[in-house]
This record gives structure tokens, C-alpha cells and sequence, in this order.
């Protein structure tokens, strides 16, 4: 583990429950980290979130998706631009990368590569 | 055949969709025989990918055998079980044999079925499975290397209008309509209200021209089959005054088929819904009778019908 890897870890495990994907979107869903749901998912809650708002997987914790949700709108000091940003599709996780250090990931933009298929699928503009 | 593609595509009347039974032993002609009566009504039947994380039969091999049965299939596809490759293998092996239909789903966790124990996988999500299926349809794996010819896939998913954060589903709706989802069904829903709110969400941002919405109605047979979804089924929520309206009625079995309806025409009547999803666990002639009392005439009519109005005279 580099030396940076390792700064990172300390600083965001505790504060985030960083799981060191390597590719960080902390900033796309008002700071919750969407590793830390038991399914993994990157794009919004799954359809199992109980009436309370509880885990489907874990009953005693708050679904990640309701609080990034919720935080995306109420979190004080985020940046305007970074609160739409949780309707964006986020590309699957590049598994490689997991345990290396995504400050040196973003810096390179090697968090930013996504496979061909991805990049050329067709998209559909819903609008705002 | 009036294609799922082409129904949805096309505007018009009604399109109904039906959930074939999981299905764990048997033949093919016992499998036929079980989905007959909804093989009459439906315009396409989903083969589920190991509904409610149990292990069943295969979605691709239940989608070929609903082919066979002469009904037109929509292969579900869950993330829970499959990587990335496998998901693409699926819809690729099925494409093979005619399936063109596709549903997207993340799926229930592994902890909902009767193997806790299993790996779960979810290294795709449901929107990132759509956009990966909505690739393949236009030629291309998801590493990017060519399909000739692109499998003419009709990709779609399902949302959960019923479910926390309330405000922010007609927003995934809308990130899987983006993501290439051109049907969406939704899951059981026991409060209109939610359902309304979803649909004049999506309706609103001209959403439901995008994409066939498609609300799911279940028949049950009573109370403690509507316990069981509320107590077990992730995600659905069914208010204690319902299941008591059910549990107190003089005739249970008839006002659990009276609420199916009542859901069925509300939702009907919502602006943007394209038609319906229909499961059936009472197996006893109820979903004919939701058909006739909706005024939906058998399949073989309605293509008829559509014969006739393209003749010209």
C-alpha cells in the first residue's frame, strides 16, 4: 500500500466507511458512499428499501440511497452543481482498481476510463 | 404477431404482460399446462431470473419454453446472481433463440431466499444492466468488441413506485428511461396514492411517451397471503387497514379478487399508465375473470382486431 493509498484510507474510512473502490463518487451522492450498501449499488436505491427506511439486507441501517438522497439536497457546504449529480449513470465499477487510491486515480483520470460498449451505447435525453 | 416492440412502439390500446409461475419440476408440457390460462390474455410473459432469491428453473430456459408455448417471452435478467459476462451471455444465449424482450432487475437480496449463505454478486447494477443490454442492441459488448448483426433486443426494467425515498423513484424511473429502458413495470403497489404520485411525476416530464409503464397487479386469495407480502416481500408495503378489509369480510377470497380490480382500474386510469402486469397466485380462473371484468378481450381477438382495422375497404 503507497503511501497516499494509505492517507486515504485514514482520512475516509472512519468519516465515510471507505471501502476503496479506487473510484470515488462521494461527491455525486451528497457524501455517502454507495460501497458501504450491502448490493453495492452506484445508481440509486433498489426497490427492497423497507417502509421505515431501513436496509433491506441490514434492517438496522438506514438505506445508503435514502440518506445520499437525502443528504444531496440538505447537506450544508456541498456545491450546487454536485447536488444534481446524483441523477447521472454511474458506469460499473472497474473491479482492478479496488484497493488502489482513487485521489491518484482522479489526478490521472484513470477513474474516469469506462469499457467501449459502455461509452457507445446509445442514450436517451430525459431532460431535467 | 403483434410484437411487445411493436404494441409499445405503436400507442393504442392496452398492452398486459403476466409473470410466469418460478417453476422447479416438471416437464415442458407441464409447464405449458400451468401457463395456459394467462398464455390467453397476456401480450408477453416474463421468465423470472430466481424470483425472491430462490432457485428455479432458468429465466433463459423458461423464456425458450414460453416461446415454444407460442407467447411471446421477456427474459428477466437480475444482477444478483451473474457477472457481468453471465448477464451478457444470458441475453446473447436467449437472442439465439428469438428472445428479444428484456427486463432489467438489481433483485432481491440472497438474505429474501431460502440460501442466505449464497455470494452475492451485483456487480452491475439495474440502470448499468440496462444501458449494457441497450449496447448489445446496438451491436456492441460491453468491452466494445462487435456483434453482426446487433440482436434486435427491447430492453426494459421495472421500478418500485411504492418504496423509500418516495419523491426520488419517478427519478430512477427516469435515470432507466435514459439509460435505454423503453418499458418500465412496476412493482405491486398497495397505496394509490404513491402510485399516483409516481405517474404524474413521470407524466409530467413527458416520461411516459419514452417508455410503456406498465403497474403490476397481483391476485391473491386473501389476508395472509397480503401478510406474507407485507411481512416478507422487500420493498412492499401493505397498510394493516387493507389486510384487515380483506380479513373481515364476509367473503375473503371474493374481496381479495374485488381489491385486485379495484387496483386494476385505478390504475387504468391514471394519465401516461400503458397497460398492466398481471401475477396470479389464486390459479383459480380469477385472472379471466379480471380480463372479462375489464372489458380486455382474449389475445386472439385482439390481433384480430388489429388485422382488421390495417384492411383496407
Amino acid at each position: 500500500m503507497g503511501v497516499v493509498t494509505f492517507i486515504e484510507h485514514a482520512v475516509k474510512k472512519p468519516i465515510f466507511g471507505c471501502r476503496m473502490c479506487g473510484q470515488c463518487v462521494l461527491h455525486d451522492t451528497g457524501m455517502t458512499c454507495p460501497m458501504t450498501c450491502p448490493k453495492t449499488l452506484r445508481n440509486g436505491p433498489c426497490g427492497g428499501v423497507r417502509e421505515n427506511g431501513r436496509c433491506e439486507v441490514k434492517p438496522d441501517m438506514r438505506c445508503v440511497w435514502v440518506m445520499a438522497e437525502e443528504r444531496s439536497r440538505t447537506l450544508p457546504l456541498l456545491p450546487a452543481s454536485w447536488r444534481g449529480h446524483l441523477d447521472e449513470l454511474r458506469p460499473p465499477v472497474d473491479n482492478r482498481l479496488s484497493g488502489t487510491s482513487s485521489w491518484a486515480n482522479l489526478l490521472s483520470g484513470r477513474d474516469k476510463e469506462s469499457p467501449e460498449g459502455w461509452q457507445q451505447a446509445p442514450r436517451g435525453d430525459v431532460g431535467a | 404477431m403483434t410484437g411487445l416492440r411493436d404494441l409499445a412502439e405503436a400507442g393504442g390500446r392496452p398492452i398486459f404482460t403476466g409473470e410466469a409461475p418460478a417453476i422447479d419440476a416438471g416437464t415442458l408440457e407441464s409447464f405449458t399446462q400451468r401457463i395456459s390460462e394467462m398464455a390467453r390474455w397476456v401480450d408477453a410473459m416474463n421468465a423470472t431470473d430466481n424470483t425472491a432469491a430462490h432457485a428455479h428453473a432458468s429465466n433463459v430456459a423458461c423464456a425458450i419454453a414460453i416461446a415454444q408455448a407460442g407467447v411471446e417471452p421477456i427474459l428477466q435478467v437480475v444482477c444478483r446472481d451473474k457477472n457481468r459476462l453471465a448477464c451478457q451471455a444470458d441475453m446473447m444465449g436467449a437472442a439465439l433463440h428469438g428472445v428479444h424482450n428484456i427486463c432489467c432487475l438489481t433483485g432481491d437480496d440472497v438474505t429474501a431466499g431460502d440460501e442466505p449463505e449464497a455470494r452475492r454478486v451485483f456487480d452491475l447494477d439495474g440502470p448499468q444492466l440496462i444501458r449494457v443490454a441497450s449496447s448489445l442492441a446496438s451491436g456492441r459488448y460491453l468491452s466494445g468488441r462487435t456483434i453482426d448483426p446487433a440482436p434486435p433486443l427491447f430492453v426494459g426494467a421495472v421500478e418500485n413506485p411504492g418504496a423509500p425515498p418516495l419523491e426520488y423513484r419517478a427519478r430512477r424511473a427516469a435515470k432507466k428511461i435514459a439509460a435505454g429502458a423503453r418499458f418500465l413495470q412496476l412493482q405491486i403497489c398497495y397505496h394509490p396514492d404513491r402510485l399516483e404520485a409516481f405517474m404524474g411525476a413521470l407524466h409530467e416530464r413527458g416520461l411516459t411517451g419514452r417508455a410503456a409503464i406498465l403497474p403490476t397487479i397481483v391476485l391473491v386469495r386473501g389476508a395472509r397471503a397480503l401478510s406474507f407480502v407485507d411481512r416478507e416481500v422487500p420493498g412492499i408495503d401493505v397498510p394493516a387497514e387493507t389486510i384487515a378489509r380483506i380479513e373481515q369480510a364476509a367473503d375473503p377470497a371474493e374481496a381479495a379478487y374485488q381489491l385486485g380490480l379495484e387496483q386494476a382500474r385505478h390504475a387504468l386510469s391514471l394519465p401516461g399508465v400503458r397497460g398492466l402486469h398481471l401475477t396470479d397466485f389464486r390459479h383459480d380462473g380469477s385472472l379471466s375473470r379480471l380480463c372479462h371484468d375489464l372489458d380486455i378481450s382474449p389475445k386472439e381477438e385482439r390481433r384480430s382486431d388489429a388485422h382488421r382495422s390495417h384492411v383496407p375497404v
